[in-house]
């Protein structure tokens, strides 16, 4: 068959003719989107670990779909796999794609939707739909093309399909490891190093199985080999030190198991299921215990009776989950007990996007709970903080005697970034359960008046007996009603977060300590943040980051470093009301939450620049809004 | 007692416990209420079971019976309304050293936290649950409940209560793994304490509902069953509920029942003429989730960083 190269392909060359030498890059944004089960994601996952080892830069992030098999051909069934590689370290998923493989027209109809294209993105598109049986997919199929080209994509038609179909059966389960061979050549990829990664991914399957992969993905390289006339070259540093690649949720888990947790008790929700479905299938070998509750209040009580009997116990859950865990965690509070609860966010209210990003229950983790319930909020940015936040966490929980929110997000859970190897230590695990007796006389809350901390007692302990209660109680623990004993046991707990503030330092600021406009911003968000402010800052705008990963006591000195700026905004993946809306008054105006937060606690009149688009922010989006405010400063 | 606890010579134990040892603060419940009983029987069980204070742990919600805790001289948490059950699945996950028993009552078992119970059921971890089922919702001021009678008045429903009301027994014995079930009554102690003793000694999940009176809010509910024993269907068996025989023939409404048959337990439980007292149904040998969740307790730390760095090795590239 020959291939006609498509007109696309002759741009590609600053003269217009097809480049004889790869191109050089200094970063490139990948995607494979199919339909649901077409292996995409598997093909995508690969492609990054490949690369990482290769020692690129890499962020991969999951494209899902809400349903588990949407019908076939439509376009919020897009599935799928975003890969970024870069010459250096890669802190976010990017912009627009470069370079899109699609299994069918209608699913990059998807991505479009979601803002995945540009004019001049490179599309490698299946070919089978032009002579499908039915003619509307035929014509969808045709139409769809015309619209690609007319929107500026560089379309090149694959015969993906008819490929696959000499080497396997059904193709549909072959068409991603071919896909992957042609990337492997496109990128120029060491193709031993695809081999073991390959067999790793597959080591569990038949021999068979990983053969005719193996061939899928040799075919691929082979054909792009002989009919494409472009390479990219991407330059790579292989690490010295010893790396892992993991996603955030794979993370938590294994931050978890490192941080001595005995007890997971979770309920199934998207986006947070996955880091449980991984500890179901491990934290057995590390002695611990992962129970599926009957529903999410079930969950973190069960989590709570556990701690209280002093194991370490977690709760992973989402958005919906903390909503039904709310009383729970007043409990916790309450009694002061210690728990890490960490919440992978999604999007709100309600069921809202249960696959997509948001960052929307940090005011609900700060105050949830009627009444005061003061606790320490954290939000890990990249995806080693999710791991060595759980050790934090839980060090935090058992110190200051309450649940510690751990707040994580969909882009956090299913990205995957290189970073290097965690040293795990046993001084990390949490330590055993203390059976020696309680001191005499000592009561259950002996709360130091300045820090408000004071040591618990556990069942088994003599001396120690006492009834843990969620009425308001005295140091005994006995309920009590007086006005006084009320007011006096609210500081005690309110003091905890002074007493931790106080071991805080001063955030660091990104680039320079002092400018026109600085930019706030909080978990996933950062890699987004810190490119877009790279960016502007090059061109000598004087714009800086600041990045917090404690919320709840909020980190010192932020008023003196706001006060180096003229202007200071937050940038959330969570709703405000625009500025610029003139349906609302500005007194009515409502803002991002952690602008909320900055503003009551700095009395800095600080403004915020949010979204909720259902995906991570995007570098560009941010400094296109940079840029608009520095022209108003 | 009589200050024998220091002394009597050496074959006193190392230590003893006397039932003021289990005894905490003065119980503000109601003169005449049910709940008064079930603490002594309690306490008197502890006592005889020679229970360690700091290795006794009582779990509760939220309610009258629900204070029970704060009346024992042991561990107790007493916790959310309808929560109680998964706490105490908590405390006993990884603890199977300490005895639990869980306080509750009808709208906390049978309301709010339903679907909890369901499930507690199913997983059978070894705890003696007491249901302190007085057909009203009392600390908040006589409310229906879910098993206040068709007809029985409250302030939720004044005109009495529009429908009929869940059999507690029932439920529990139609749960997948149930493994223990009986009903008590609080105003004939030695059946209550037998009752109890049972439900400590089953290895296993162990449900009881104890019918309790509340003078306050319902006297007329269990009053006519008090003074009319004929209203107690007294269930005898060999494996049942073992009381002295100056106990058991005061009820001359007596039925032979085989705690291990499950569809004659089910029967019973239906009984529309009389409150079923005894063993309605057991089968020890049930499968129990705390022997699972306890497993893994005597990793070494060695093994477990162990076990977490292969697992890294697995995420190297």
């Amino acid at each position: 068959m020959e291939l006609a190269v498509a007109e696309g392909l002759h741009r590609i060359g600053p003269e217009g003719h097809l480049p004889e030498h790869p191109q050089p890059v200094d970063q490139h944004i990948v995607e494979i989107v199919s339909d649901s089960g077409e292996g995409a994601q598997t093909a995508g996952q690969l492609f990054g670990s490949i690369s990482a080892r290769m020692g690129n830069g890499v962020w991969t992030v999951e494209i899902i779909p809400a349903e588990i098999e949407p019908p076939p051909r439509s376009r919020p069934g897009a599935s799928g796999n975003r890969i970024r590689l870069g010459r250096t370290r890669v802190t976010n998923s990017g912009d627009t794609a470069d370079v899109m493989v699609a299994f069918n027209e209608q699913v990059l109809f998807g991505r479009i939707d979601s803002g995945a294209l540009r004019p001049g993105s490179r599309v490698f598109m299946d070919n089978k739909w032009a002579t499908d049986p039915q003619p509307e997919i035929r014509q969808q199929y045709a139409e769809a093309l015309e619209e690609f080209r007319k929107r500026g994509y560089l379309v090149q038609e694959i015969p993906l399909e008819e490929e696959c179909k000499r080497l396997v059966p059904d193709p549909r389960r072959g068409k991603n490891m071919w896909t992957l061979g042609l990337l492997c050549s496109l990128y120029q990829r060491d193709m031993n190093i695809a081999r073991e990664e390959v067999k790793r991914v597959f080591s569990k399957k038949k021999t068979d199985t990983l053969e005719r992969n193996w061939q899928l993905v040799q075919a691929g390289y082979e054909w792009a080999n002989t009919h494409l006339p472009l390479r990219y070259q991407i330059s790579a540093t292989p690490s010295a030190e010893p790396t892992v690649v993991m996603n955030g949720n794979q993370a938590v888990a294994l931050g978890l198991m490192a941080a001595g947790i005995d007890v997971v008790s979770m309920y199934p929700i998207t986006p947070a299921t996955s880091a449980t479905h991984y500890l179901a299938g491990v934290l057995e070998r590390a002695g611990g215990f992962i129970h599926q509750a009957e529903d999410e209040i079930a969950a973190v009580n069960f989590a709570i009776g556990a701690s209280y009997a002093g194991r370490t116990a977690a709760t992973v859950t989402s958005g919906p989950g903390l909503a039904l865990k709310t009383e729970a965690l007043g409990l916790a509070v309450m009694a002061e007990i210690p728990l890490v609860v960490v919440v992978v966010q999604r999007g709100g209210p309600s069921t809202g996007l249960p696959t997509k990003v948001e960052q929307g229950d940090l005011l609900a983790s700060m105050f949830g709970q009627p009444g005061d319930a003061p606790k320490i909020v954290m939000a890990p940015s990249t995806i080693a903080e999710c791991f060595e936040f759980m050790i934090e966490a839980r060090k935090l929980a058992e110190t200051y005697r309450g649940p510690v929110i751990v707040l994580t997000d969909a882009n956090l859970a299913t990205g995957q970034q290189p970073f290097p190897r965690p040293d795990v230590q046993e001084k990390d695990l949490a330590p055993p359960i203390p059976q020696s007796p309680w001191p005499q006389g000592q009561p259950p809350y002996a709360w130091d008046p300045v820090t408000g901390l004071s040591p618990r007692p556990i069942p088994g302990q003599l001396n120690g007996i006492h009834v843990v209660t969620g009425l308001a109680h005295d140091e005994h623990s006995h309920v009590a009603y007086e006005s006084g004993t009320n007011q006096r046991s609210s500081v005690m707990r309110s003091r905890k977060l002074a007493t931790f503030f106080r071991t805080l330092r001063p955030p660091k600021i990104y680039r320079e300590p002092e400018g026109d406009l600085l930019v706030v911003g909080w978990g996933s968000t950062r890699g987004a943040i810190e490119e877009a402010v790279d960016r502007v800052r090059d061109e000598g705008k004087r714009v800086s980051a600041l990045h917090l990963r404690f919320l709840s006591p909020l980190e010192p000195g932020l008023r003196e470093i706001f006060s180096r700026f003229k202007k200071v905004l937050t940038v959330e993946i969570n709703y405000s009301d625009d500025g610029r809306d003139e349906a609302v008054p500005p007194e009515a105006r409502r803002y991002g939450q952690l602008a909320w937060l900055l503003r009551g606690s700095t009395l800095v009149d600080v403004d915020c620049w949010t979204r909720v688009p259902g995906h991570p922010l995007q570098p560009s989006e941010i400094e296109n809004e940079l840029r608009r405010q520095l022209d108003l400063a | 007692m009589y200050g024998l606890k220091q002394d009597w010579g050496q074959r006193t134990p190392p230590r003893y416990f006397f039932l003021e040892d289990y005894v905490s603060d003065v119980p503000r419940w109601c003169s005449g209420c049910g709940d008064h009983s079930v603490l002594g029987a309690l306490q008197r069980l502890a006592r005889d079971e020679q229970l360690a204070p700091e290795k006794t742990v009582v779990v509760s919600g939220i309610g009258c019976s629900s204070r029970l805790p704060h009346y024992m001289k042991t561990y107790g948490f007493h916790g959310l309304h309808g929560r109680a059950l998964p706490i105490a699945c908590g405390v006993r996950s990884r603890r199977p050293d300490l005895d639990v028993f869980v306080i509750t009552g009808d709208g906390d078992c049978c309301a709010i936290g339903t679907g909890h119970w369901i499930h507690a059921i199913r997983y059978n971890m070894k705890m003696a649950v007491m249901l302190l089922d007085n057909n009203i919702y009392g600390l908040t001021k006589k409310q229906t409940s879910p098993t206040t009678k068709l007809k029985g008045r409250s302030n939720t429903h004044p005109d009495g209560s529009p429908l009929d009301p869940i059999n507690p027994l029932s439920v529990t014995l139609s749960v997948a793994n149930v493994s223990f079930v009986a009903q008590t009554i609080d105003w004939n102690p030695p059946h209550l304490y037998a009752t109890l003793q049972a439900a400590h000694r089953h290895p296993g999940f162990a449900f009881v509902r104890v019918l309790q009176r509340c003078p306050h809010y319902t006297p007329e509910v269990f009053e006519p069953v008090q003074k009319d024993r004929s209203l107690v269907l007294y269930l005898s068996h060999k494996k049942g509920i073992q009381v002295d025989g100056a106990v058991s023939k005061l009820f001359k409404n007596q039925a032979e029942h085989d705690p291990s048959n499950l569809a004659a337990a089910r029967a019973v439980a239906e009984r529309a003429d009389a409150y079923p007292i005894g063993l309605l149904y057991q089968k020890p040998e049930t499968p129990r989730y705390d022997l699972l969740s306890a497993r893994g307790l005597d990793t070494p730390p060695a093994a477990r960083i162990q076990a977490i760095n292969r697992l890294l090795d697995s995420f190297q590239i």
